[in-house]
């Protein structure tokens, strides 16, 4: 039972200091622009909400937040389950425990543009190991730079050899919780393999399952580096994520109108979407 | 060996099979990689590493990397360790509201952030500065921090504190010998994040910084795009920013199995 107490608001006044100091005033800063229309030379004029109407009806717009949409579809659909699976298989205890703990979590300690980099060397049609691979030995005509599906299947890829450890982590750090003696209860009780998963397994790890697909919805949701530095968006548009073209609109074209309208709704989306996640995923917690 | 431990050797022979190629490529001549493909480097070569070690400006960018994701590490913690603990043992005024709003921040797209990021830090005059970088990566670590140990924290009974206060212990004295030694693996698992988060991000680091605190990866993307297209050097800076991430991976390996199930994460 937590006690009432004001006065815990000391405890949390430097996290609150520091995080409005780094939220609230650039989110004021991007609304600010977001309203105005500028000509250079610190000109700015008001705007109103036009540039939020502009963005919201813009094919491109629509274009990149559906190509968003389906990464993360995709990433969910392939590194949940994956991961669920990776964890259910690895060993409980003994020598290859750390093993394949720290050979897994080794992806995620590679900074993103050092992974883009990685996987544009590996996927060289020529030179890359896979491009070499599926060019020469197998005979594919496989060149991502000329073709969307070739570019969407690598960067698929890309982040699931990046990510899907983070999921096989959680999972197991939930699986190893599981005392002994359920699976015993399981077993005298002439319980299926399904079944154990079903009612054993998958509650224990519900938890930290949240964690896990929430983290990977959000971080999905707004990736940049490592696209942008393996496809640039490319060939064409196909691979230009919400991210991408943000960045393209502000730091490219220094649309910063536009761009800060954009940035509102994106975030505006990824809030929601977070919110229906959480709200789903803990509606059940008695707390 | 039983026979589904398959799963977990081939998924760790795909997370292999890239990074060896990286490692691969950074042993090669400039020559070897343009000439053609080959498995194993043919011409051994260590000319690349011995760029990176003798030029100033890549070396230095490890010691700035190393350095902001320390101070950011140290920074999250410090703040978010009371915090958590607040969230974990009072209820008070908009305590929901305001857990929700710290999680948001870690919502919100770095990419929205950059350019108002640049404004910020140069009015306050702290543009291109090592702390520059650390507080504004705290925008999405901290709320994990907070999130991460306050889950540790509510697993710990509250009968702990109270036992504390009867035997005289006064709070900050109790929280620094006794509470954060019994969650220190709740510790132990946020700093690895707050570690790893901050490792990895460019977007926000390379906005922040222009010569005195440029990060390593900051070295590559310039290096890339300026001197024509040096693969085996690429490969040999990528290869080197591997190995903070493996060092820090192997001290916490035990914390991240149990870390996690121990507290009601």
């Amino acid at each position: 039972m937590k006690t009432e107490n004001q006065r815990a608001w000391f405890f949390v006044l430097p996290v609150l200091l520091l995080v409005a100091f780094n939220a609230l005033i650039p989110i004021m800063t991007v609304v600010n622009y977001s309203v105005q229309e500028t000509f250079g030379n610190n000109l700015f004029f008001w705007q109103g909400l036009d540039w939020f109407e502009q963005i919201l009806r813009s094919d491109r717009f629509r274009a990149s937040l559906g190509r968003q949409f389906l990464f993360t579809f995709l990433i969910l659909i392939i590194e949940v389950p994956l991961g669920i699976i990776i964890a259910l298989s690895m060993p409980k205890k003994g020598l290859w425990v750390p093993v394949c703990l720290v050979t897994m979590a080794l992806p995620m300690l590679i900074p993103w543009n050092v992974v883009g980099a990685m996987w544009n060397i590996f996927t060289l049609p020529d030179i890359g190991l896979l491009g070499y691979f599926l060019n020469t030995v197998l005979g594919i005509n496989y060149d991502m730079t000329q073709d969307p599906i070739a570019a969407w299947i690598t960067i698929v890829t890309m982040d699931v050899w990046h990510w899907t450890s983070l999921v096989v982590l959680l999972s197991y750090a939930g699986l190893v919780s599981i005392p002994d003696a359920y699976y015993q209860a399981a077993k005298i009780d002439g319980a299926s393999p399904w079944k154990v998963f079903r009612y054993i397994q998958l509650p224990k790890m519900k938890t930290v399952l949240t964690i896990a697909i929430l983290l990977r919805f959000m971080d999905s949701f707004n990736i940049y580096t490592e696209p942008f530095v393996l496809t640039g968006g490319g060939p064409g548009n196909s691979t230009t994520l919400l991210s991408i073209d943000l960045v393209k609109i502000a730091l490219g074209q220094f649309d910063l109108g536009p761009a800060a309208a954009m940035s509102l709704i994106y975030f505006a989306i990824t809030l929601l979407v977070s919110w229906l996640f959480y709200t789903l995923m803990t509606k059940d917690d008695d707390k | 060996m039983r026979k589904r431990s398959i799963i977990p050797v081939l998924y760790i022979l795909f997370l292999m099979l890239p990074i060896y190629w990286l490692v691969a490529m950074s042993f090669k001549t400039t020559n070897e990689i343009l000439s053609g493909f080959s498995l194993f480097p043919q011409t051994f070569t260590l000319q690349n590493y011995r760029v990176i070690f003798t030029d100033p400006t890549w070396y230095w960018g490890y010691v700035n990397s190393i350095f902001y994701v320390s101070l950011n590490t140290v920074i999250s913690i410090t703040v978010a360790l009371p915090a958590a603990y607040a969230f974990s043992r009072y209820r008070f005024l908009g305590d929901k509201t305001l857990f929700f709003w710290l999680l948001t921040n870690r919502m919100a797209p770095a990419a929205v952030f950059a350019l108002p990021f640049f404004q910020l830090y140069s009015s306050v005059g702290l543009f291109d500065t090592h702390l520059a970088v650390a507080l504004a990566h705290t925008l999405f670590n901290v709320p994990l921090a907070v999130w991460i140990l306050e889950g540790f924290m509510g697993g710990v009974p509250k009968e702990l504190d109270e036992t504390a206060y009867v035997d005289g212990y006064s709070f900050p004295r109790f929280f620094v010998t006794i509470f954060i030694p019994t969650i220190k693996a709740g510790v132990g698992v946020a700093a690895f994040f707050a570690f790893m988060f901050s490792w990895v991000e460019l977007l926000l680091a390379k906005t922040l910084t222009a010569v005195a605190a440029k990060p390593i990866a900051a070295t590559m993307t310039k290096t890339a795009s300026s001197a024509g297209y040096e693969l085996g050097l690429l490969a040999a800076a990528g290869t080197l920013t591997i190995i903070p991430g493996a060092i820090v991976i192997y001290f916490v390996r035990n914390y991240i199995a149990k870390g996690f199930a121990l507290g009601r994460v």
